[in-house]
């Protein structure tokens, strides 16, 4: 191949490339995955969105967008009814999949993963939904506020975290804990912490108080997706730890509450995320 | 082994001391096993260090592993698995069916309605320092008993106990059906956390609960260690218990209420664990005879022994990962009481 034919190729392609998202720009959106929905907003396709998930409550203007379930009770006959080009779900959900395949629907997957797979997944939706330019620079956005909070508190030393998402109110009965890996894990290690539980190759990891106890983790962090949680429960909850006085984190009193759902939802409020979790760990590298 | 085949024959004074010796041989194992499950574990600790005055407690982790995460759970595993057992012990000989369980009459599946309604609904009651969620399932479990018992006795005199079992069953259904549909108004978090509770759980990492569900437990004892001779009877038909003087009204309704008191405890203690309440009495009775001065205690004693154990393995056997101990008994009582079927020709007689 000439060199004059090789560029004329490569500009042809390029230039198909860049039809590419054009052809196939989604005009009306539907996501049920909350961190998505967030994501689809933040990369500036919002106006195309016409219908969220049943528990997706960021950014405010999902509030006065039709709601069409959730993971398991997804509404198909409304989602069709809203005849959307794009349909944003969890890979779990099979049957609906497979329904809106029938209904010549595209759809866009989502699949559960550790921080570098939720940036790579907010790209990939970039390029399916024509945002592929803002969706990258959220991308990058999010990437680079965690290297600056990985990079601030780089040279503290690391403290035992344990970092608890699920528990029974007021007892310390099915207390569940971040294994070593996902996106959870990931902010503890970005946020200069390391993880009691690395070893534990899942997500999630139920403990007894036993394994607290030998656990010993010098900060607990305890997340909650309840943002209306009123400040004497908050109080009260965080009390229930004292129960195992032997945890270095409970002697130092030092067992963190962090409220709000983009702890638990991975998606552009991530490096926030990360940041606050750094801030309970390194409170001394944050000051001013 | 089954004892009365072999000891037929044999003078009646010798059968005695035999079921006797069995009795005691229970006894002796729940002991053991209450004894010797806080030494098992994870973690290898130094019963010294742990008894060691010298270290302040808040200081001393073997202490609180051994105090805290082991021996409340092995004591809260022995008095739900005791319940659970004579629960069904007394239920079976009340319902003259010999796959009531202490569930079937709906105290579970009310007790589960409560807690998934609290965990859903994020209800913050609390009484006297009691959790939300025990309380609301205690609750749950009395009010679907009180609907059951309601339903037993508004038709006519005396407490019917096919309308018993009937309404039970039914109300099983219902508050299942309930159960679904408050789990479907629920986000994803919350449905997990429902489920993991009926899978049960002893770790209640304080002496508290223990203390809440004892006096209900106690009451409930009291009142099973009157019953066994009028059950005897009543297992051959309500009129021939009346016929040898039994007040069959009272006695059902002491078996009732107490046999509901006592799981509805245990449920708030460590949620609706399954099958102790049915293979435990189905084991004793193969063992020692269908006799219930001796089935109830000994039931008491077997299922404390055996929940205790499957406790132990479910806090040990993937740790640090906690298993659901509602799957252990299961999977262990499950397959373990088919084969008692199967080899022993349909169950007791």
């Amino acid at each position: 191949m000439t060199p004059v034919c090789r560029l004329l190729v490569s500009f042809a392609l390029a230039v198909w490339v860049a039809a590419l998202p054009a052809q196939t720009r989604p005009g009306r959106i539907i996501s049920i995955v909350p961190a998505l929905t967030e994501a689809l907003f933040s990369m500036g396709a919002g106006p195309r969105v016409v219908g969220v998930g049943s528990f997706d409550r960021h950014p405010a203007e999902v509030d006065s967008l039709p709601k069409v379930g959730g993971l398991i009770d997804p509404d198909m006959e409304q989602i069709i009814a809203l005849t959307p080009d794009l349909v944003v779900l969890y890979g779990s959900q099979e049957d609906q999949l497979a329904q809106l395949e029938r209904a010549g629907i595209s759809v866009f997957v989502y699949a559960h993963g550790g921080l570098n797979d939720t940036l790579a997944t907010i790209r990939e939706l970039g390029v399916r939904t024509g945002q592929r330019m803002p969706a990258d620079a959220l991308a990058d956005r999010i990437g680079s506020q965690i290297t600056r909070v990985s990079n601030r508190v780089a040279d503290q030393p690391k403290p035992r975290v344990m970092l608890v998402f699920g528990r029974e109110p007021g007892t310390l009965s099915n207390v569940y804990a971040s294994g070593g890996i996902g996106f959870l894990h990931d902010m503890v290690e970005a946020a200069g912490g390391d993880n009691v539980f690395a070893a534990v190759a899942r997500e999630s990891v139920q403990l007894s108080s036993e394994s607290i106890l030998t656990a010993a983790p010098d900060i607990i962090i305890e997340l909650s997706y309840d943002e209306r949680m009123t400040p004497a429960r908050q109080v009260a909850e965080r009390a229930v730890w004292s129960r195992l006085p032997a945890i270095p984190a409970v002697r130092a009193g030092r067992v963190h509450l962090l409220l709000g759902n983009e702890f638990v939802q991975p998606g552009p409020r991530m490096g926030d995320a990360t940041e606050a979790i750094a801030r309970a760990l390194h409170p001394k590298a944050f000051q001013e | 082994m089954g004892l009365l085949p072999v000891v037929a024959g044999v003078t009646a004074g010798a059968r005695r001391r035999r079921v006797w010796a069995v009795q005691i041989g229970f006894l002796l194992l729940a002991v053991l096993a209450v004894l010797c499950a806080p030494l098992v574990g994870p973690t290898a600790i130094s019963l010294r260090q742990v008894f060691d005055p010298t270290i302040a407690f808040a200081d001393n982790v073997d202490a609180q592993i051994f105090f805290i995460a082991r021996l409340p759970r092995t004591l809260a595993g022995a008095l739900v698995g005791g319940a659970l057992a004579a629960a069904g012990v007394v239920l079976q000989a009340l319902l003259r069916n010999p796959l009531a369980t202490p569930f079937t009459l709906g105290v579970s599946a009310g007790a589960s309605l409560g807690a998934m309604l609290v965990i859903t609904f994020g209800l913050p009651l609390t009484l006297a320092g009691i959790p939300a969620v025990p309380l609301a399932s205690f609750v749950g479990a009395l009010a679907a008993v009180g609907v059951v018992y309601g339903l037993a006795t508004m038709r006519r005199q005396g407490l019917s106990t096919n309308v018993l079992l009937l309404a039970g069953v039914t109300l099983n259904s219902l508050f299942s059906a309930i159960i679904l549909f408050v789990q479907y108004l629920a986000d994803f978090t919350q449905s997990f956390q429902a489920i993991r509770w009926v899978m049960g759980n002893l770790d209640v990492s304080s002496y508290q609960p223990l203390l809440w569900a004892l006096p209900m437990l106690l009451v409930a004892a009291g009142a099973f260690a009157g019953l066994p001779r009028a059950l005897n009877l009543l297992t051959l038909g309500t009129d021939s218990a009346a016929a040898r003087g039994i007040d069959v009204l009272r006695t059902q309704r002491l078996a009732f209420v107490s046999a509901s008191l006592a799981t509805g405890a245990a449920v708030a203690l460590g949620g609706p664990i399954g099958f102790i309440g049915i293979i435990v009495p189905h084991l004793v009775r193969l063992l020692i005879g269908a006799d219930h001065r001796f089935v109830l205690p000994a039931s008491a004693c077997l299922g404390a022994t055996f929940l205790v154990v499957c406790d132990t393995a479910a806090r040990t056997l993937l740790s640090p990962m906690e298993l659901p101990v509602g799957v252990i008994t299961a999977m262990l009582g499950g397959p373990f009481f088919l084969w008692l079927l199967v080899t022993r020709g349909g169950g007791p007689r």
